[in-house]
């Protein structure tokens, strides 16, 4: 027993089970659910039911067995490769994709930490440059999958991932630049910390109130950054059919799939983090009695909730609003979030140094 | 393979092919590797299943294409000769197969026209408001899939859903909802079963109620209006030399309405406007049909008011089959009923066109008779073969993206273009 406690109490063994924690229990459940809350939240806005079909018996579900039903059939799919194609690069492109969309959880705190015990798989020194590189990764994932289909449509897709995720990560950095000065820090636990205070004891010190700007250039960013409607032109499933991934099938297509819904929950969770306060529960430092354990709650339920709140609302953009065109796409970043970004960053400066 | 194989395209390939409207570049030098050739279609979500766009890219622009057509021909022209007259009515319905009220009226309205009969007013007002009708749930439907290529998958289910409503009410009258097989030489198949005209306007208010809400979600949308404005546009003269009709010639401005021009049926008692476009984009079809939609409306609304009672096919010898009554009562009329059926109608010989205002434009039948049962020839004069043949000049110079906006605007419909 003491033995099992010692082995436990290893940082290796302890960041394994953090990884499989927060990836087994949070992200991928999360991930797989997003699917069929899109469909069943895409129905509800379109006067539809949604899928529930498929049964076991006369057990529906409400439609949660389609999750198992196409897990099922994706893995029981022919796995085409098609002729001419890149073996090597077709069969490595997807994992980029969900490497890159699950990585993100990595320095995500999910709940205040209990003494040395961090509820976060590591808390790096660079912190959010992390997520850029990580993200970054994420460009090679379309990329290669659209040079090694050995199709045009999927080529016409990679070109129009790699620029509009190279360019969009541009402002992705930019937007953060405030927040970075704001909370004096890159880390990400030194920036949840910050978003604990309160001003005048009353509104909590959110980074979407401290820097709104550099918050909506950065949700805009982050979804153009995941390729979701209505910055889907590399798919532009209307036009190139499904664009990078159109020659996939059965559970690599999957992968691009699920990589896409948990990069939704990777958005979401990020946004509420750096500007939602993460775990922090607004002025819950009145109740000092509080027993640790029901704060941890607490602060693990208000960090899904909001995440789960931010995952609605990027479904409920896709199903509200038509797609741009690829070049407006370009446009919008550089003509207008790029100005935006930098004026925020300029005004971020100039209002901490009159302060100070 | 490298990449740049894939996207090398010889001289060879680029040679010119000779077909109505095809926009080919010139053939680039042999180590100009700029020009892609895509093969858009048949294939292809966007392309509604039957036409093939073969584009020549320079990146992302349209530098020419050549529009292929006849994945769906079945010889309707043909196949009508090889008929009786009568027979042909159920082909109509599989012309625009989003329309069909509308193909059964023109064709009939040709036959009768070579008979030299008039139809009962309460046909023709029935006509009217089925004919009507059709025409919203084929703007409906061509709007719905326009929106849902530029990515308002919302709007395509809300308006399928209105169209829903009015597909329902041509099963009540004619029993089927697409092949409806309503219309007769001399009349309607069918009168309007009890009730039938106060659930139209009911229907019509939902209708109204959804096609409000779908303005509202996408008509005034920034990113919806980038799509569609200055994409696909041509002038007033283009577009009459190219014979375009019906919402696209309206758009570009010519307020052209076969409705008013060759007031058929009983429209010139009816008041109704004409909406034309400006420039004659994409969003300018957009909103002609919107608005034609809610016109419609107020015509259908009119004409629910001033309906006549009476029968709804002639009494004319030899054109509407005998009651059934007579049939099995009187040998006269069982010998009638025998010859009509064995010998089919028996046009007087001549030659006659009938256009109709379609819900796609100038839908015009061109028969000619000579005297026997059968027809020697039918010609349908589709509205979306002439869109068809615009369509690489439509899209020059616009990116790949814009074809899909371009294509859903011009409403190609299959069932009618190849016939």
């Amino acid at each position: 027993m003491q033995l099992v406690l010692e082995f436990l109490a290893l940082p290796f063994v302890q960041d394994v089970l953090k990884i499989l924690f927060i990836l087994l229990l949070f992200a991928m459940p999360l991930g797989t659910f997003m699917t069929l809350m899109e469909r069943k939240w895409s129905a509800a806005v379109q006067d539809r039911i949604g899928p529930n079909r498929a049964n076991i018996g006369s057990y529906r579900g409400r439609g949660l067995l389609h999750i198992a039903a196409d897990a099922l059939k994706s893995i029981f799919k022919e796995d085409l490769i098609p002729k001419g194609a890149d073996k090597f690069l077709y069969t490595i492109a997807p994992f980029f994709s969900f490497m890159s969309a699950v990585a993100v959880f990595a320095i995500i705190p999910i709940a205040g930490p209990i003494g040395d015990f961090k509820f976060q798989v590591t808390d790096v020194q660079p912190g959010l440059l992390f997520i850029f590189a990580i993200t970054s990764l994420g460009v090679y994932g379309a990329v290669l999958a659209g040079a090694s289909s050995n199709s045009k449509f999927a080529l016409f897709g990679g070109t129009r991932a790699s620029a509009q995720m190279i360019s969009y990560e541009v402002f992705l950095g930019l937007s953060l630049m405030g927040l970075f000065m704001v909370y004096g820090s890159t880390q990400v636990s030194i920036i949840v910390e910050g978003q604990g205070e309160h001003w005048f004891g009353l509104i909590p010190k959110w980074g979407v109130f401290t820097q709104p700007l550099g918050f909506v250039v950065f949700f805009t960013a982050l979804i153009a950054e995941t390729k979701r409607a209505p910055f889907d032109a590399p798919e532009g499933e209307s036009e190139i059919v499904a664009g990078y991934f159109v020659e996939y099938s059965g559970m690599r297509w999957s992968s691009f799939m699920l990589a896409e819904y948990i990069a939704i929950v990777g958005v979401a969770a990020l946004i509420t983090t750096l500007f939602f306060g993460g775990y922090q529960v607004p002025w819950l430092y009145h109740w000092e009695s509080a027993p640790q354990w029901l704060v941890t709650l607490l602060q693990f339920s208000k960090f899904t909730s909001f995440t789960l709140i931010l995952c609605w609302f990027q479904i409920q953009i896709r199903w509200t609003v038509p797609k741009f065109r690829f070049d407006q796409t370009m446009a919008l970043g550089w003509k207008k979030l790029l100005p935006v970004a930098l004026l925020n960053t300029v005004v971020t400066a100039i209002i901490i140094v009159a302060l100070a | 393979m490298s990449a740049s194989e894939l996207t090398t395209i010889s001289a060879e390939e680029l040679k010119p092919i000779h077909l109505p409207g095809a926009i080919i570049p010139a053939p680039p030098e042999e180590s100009d590797t700029s020009i892609m050739r895509i093969e858009i279609g048949p294939a292809h979500p966007a392309m509604h299943g039957i036409v093939r766009l073969t584009t020549y890219l320079d990146g992302e622009q349209i530098v020419g294409m050549v529009p292929e057509i006849g994945y769906l021909h079945r010889g309707f022209e043909k196949e009508s000769e090889n008929s009786k007259w009568i027979q042909v009515i159920p082909y109509t319905d599989r012309l625009n197969y989003v329309s069909p009220v509308l193909n059964n009226i023109g064709y009939s309205m040709a036959v009768e026209k070579l008979f030299g009969v008039e139809i009962p007013r309460r046909a023709q007002f029935a006509r009217v408001i089925m004919g009507e009708i059709s025409r919203i749930t084929d703007h409906l439907t061509c709007l719905a899939a326009c929106a849902m290529e530029v990515g308002g998958f919302t709007f395509f289910l809300w308006f399928i859903k209105a169209r829903e409503y009015l597909y329902e009410l041509l099963e009540q009258v004619t029993g089927g909802r697409v092949t409806i097989n309503w219309t007769r030489f001399g009349g309607n198949g069918t009168d309007f079963p009890d009730g039938f005209l106060k659930e139209v306007e009911v229907r019509l208010e939902k209708v109204r109620e959804v096609i409000e809400e779908g303005d509202q979600l996408v008509t005034r949308n920034k990113i919806f209006i980038d799509r569609m404005k200055n994409i696909g546009v041509l002038s007033k003269d283009k577009a009459i030399s190219y014979g375009f009709t019906g919402p696209l010639l309206r758009a570009c401005g010519v307020p052209y309405d076969i409705r008013r021009a060759d007031p058929h049926l009983v429209y010139d008692e009816l008041d109704f406007e004409i909406p034309i476009g400006e420039v004659g984009d994409s969003y300018d079809r957009f909103l002609v049909r919107m608005e034609e939609m809610k016109q419609s409306i107020s015509i259908i609304e009119q004409a629910i008011d001033k309906i006549p009672y009476g029968p709804v096919m002639t009494r004319e010898r030899y054109l509407g089959y005998p009651d059934k009554k007579e049939v099995y009562g009187s040998i006269e009329g069982l010998i009638d009923h025998f010859k009509m059926v064995m010998e089919g109608h028996h046009p007087p010989a001549g030659e006659v066109y009938q256009p109709i205002e379609g819900g796609n434009g100038e839908l015009g039948f061109y028969l000619v008779s000579d005297g026997s049962g059968d027809p020697v020839k039918c010609r349908v004069r589709p509205p979306c073969f002439n869109y068809v043949q615009a369509m690489p000049e439509l899209a020059l110079g616009h990116y790949v993206a814009d074809i899909v906006a371009i294509f859903g605007s011009i409403n190609m419909i299959g069932g009618e273009l190849d016939r």
